[in-house]
């Protein structure tokens, strides 16, 4: 990639940072070149992070509905799956899918309800709540 | 408290662990790129591995595992590096604070999500990042040289805490490292020679058929035939080698750009023409990895003149260009 080349798209997953990238210059030297964004690489992330976003609305959706628990969205808010809150937690993975069953989950003790709030840095009363709207 | 702040030359980089480690060693007197580590570890690969999921997706990289870069560096230079786990988080605090104490800078290993300073959008579950600890404020934040940002930043202490000891993956149990001893007058040529040996011998890849230039086949057939996929699927997978390629801290296209800066750098240091013409094939390899990346986003665009087919063999064509690098790689003797 030639210098100029670098692309410079303002994105906004960058939120003002610039990154280093490498490129050549006239002479065909390489050197370390700012770059603000690439539109290809920002489109990629924005499909990752608006895929993500629409999963915890519904979860958000869901869990007002009662048809999963709170911390079915808590999950994917705090961008988890079931198999990093399985390995971080040290709950199996059908444990944890038990946990997002209504039922289940209001009566887990606070020894398991703390295990999941010391991963997900939220208290058992914030791990209970759900927000009025996901933002 | 009192405030420590030592003295540092806060230098952006491309990527984290390369860059942590330049910094500890500017630090100790010794002056190395970022490409020029990356080079010496022989860290250039490409891995697909389909049935390891992150997020969902299947891991795609392009260098070789965390921490490789540190250790082989260290190792074939003869660099004395301390490096320490801790079980206790208090104890891991402390010992920090000691070695700032003693007037060390202090490189750390710690999760990405958990430091407030990332930008939301780039803030993942991902627990194998390097930053530099250089001194602490005193209302008890860190200061900190993270090598992927421009400027230097600060991190409160329960924030660092919890970064350093998340769970998971990868986990980096408090990993702390210095850098003790340097030895002087460094000869660079024979090592530049070796790692580039081993990197075009790992090219082609192992037995199986996830790594190296089998990886890139084996990830060209998968996306032909996403073609009977669900077509959210098909995005969201090609999106995610986008981003691995290109977001998290590659200096573009895969690390492919930062191996051609290497070759150039290697050619310069050793007068070798011939590292020089495989500096500019490496970049041509680079070029075409960032049209892949386009024509993926173009697919996922919709874009009717792109195919999954155009965007399976522009991924073909890197696992060709690639082999034909490997070869002019072997050719290459010292002299």
């Amino acid at each position: 990639m030639k210098k100029d080349d670098v692309p410079q798209d303002d994105s906004a997953t960058y939120q003002g940072q610039r990154k280093l990238l490498y490129a050549v210059d006239n002479e065909g030297n390489y050197q370390g070149v700012t770059s603000t964004g690439w539109e290809v690489e920002s489109f990629a992330t924005q499909m990752a992070v608006d895929d993500l976003a629409q999963q915890t609305d519904q979860a958000l959706a869901q869990a007002k509905a009662g048809e999963v628990s709170a911390l079915y969205y808590h999950m994917l808010n705090l961008r988890f799956d079931i198999c990093s809150l399985a390995q971080t937690t040290g709950f199996f993975q059908w444990q944890i899918k038990r946990h997002f069953k209504p039922t289940i989950f209001a009566k887990l003790s606070d020894k398991k309800l703390t295990s999941y709030g010391e991963v997900m840095k939220l208290t058992i009363h914030q791990l209970k709540e759900l927000p009025t709207s996901n933002d | 408290m009192t405030e420590i702040k030592l003295t540092i030359e806060h230098q952006q980089s491309s990527h984290c662990e390369t860059g942590v480690l330049s910094t500890l060693l500017r630090a100790k007197g010794l002056a190395l790129s970022e490409p020029m580590i990356f080079g010496l570890s022989s860290a250039l690969t490409f891995v697909y591995l389909p049935m390891v999921k992150i997020g969902g997706m299947p891991l795609v990289a392009y260098r070789m595992p965390p921490k490789t870069i540190i250790k082989s560096v260290c190792k074939k230079l003869k660099i004395k590096l301390h490096s320490q786990k801790f079980s206790n988080p208090e104890q891991g605090m402390q010992a920090l604070d000691d070695e700032l104490a003693k007037g060390n800078l202090v490189g750390l290993q710690s999760s990405v999500y958990w430091l407030p300073y990332f930008p939301e959008d780039m803030r993942f579950h991902f627990n194998a990042h390097n930053l530099v600890v250089y001194g602490k404020t005193a209302e008890g934040n860190y200061l900190i040289s993270d090598p992927v940002f421009e400027e230097l930043v600060e991190c409160p202490s329960e924030d660092l805490k919890r970064a350093r000891f998340a769970k998971g993956v990868l986990a980096p149990k408090g990993l702390m490292y210095v850098v003790r001893e340097v030895p002087d007058n460094i000869d660079l040529t024979p090592h530049i020679y070796s790692s580039i040996a081993k990197t075009a011998k790992m090219m082609r890849g192992l037995i199986l058929p996830f790594f190296g230039i089998k990886g890139i086949n084996f990830l060209s057939k998968k996306i032909r035939n996403l073609a009977s996929a669900k077509p959210k699927y098909t995005k969201l997978f090609l999106a995610n080698i986008v981003r691995m390629q290109e977001e998290i801290g590659t200096g573009g296209a895969g690390f492919r750009f930062m191996f051609a800066s290497f070759m150039a750098e290697a050619a310069q240091l050793t007068d070798n023409q011939e590292l020089k013409a495989a500096a500019e094939e490496a970049t041509a390899v680079g070029d075409n990895w960032r049209d892949f990346a386009m024509d993926s986003v173009l697919f996922c665009k919709k874009r009717k003149d792109v195919t999954l087919e155009d965007v399976a063999n522009k991924l073909s064509q890197c696992g060709e260009q690639e082999t034909a690098l490997r070869q002019t790689l072997l050719a290459i003797k010292a002299h």
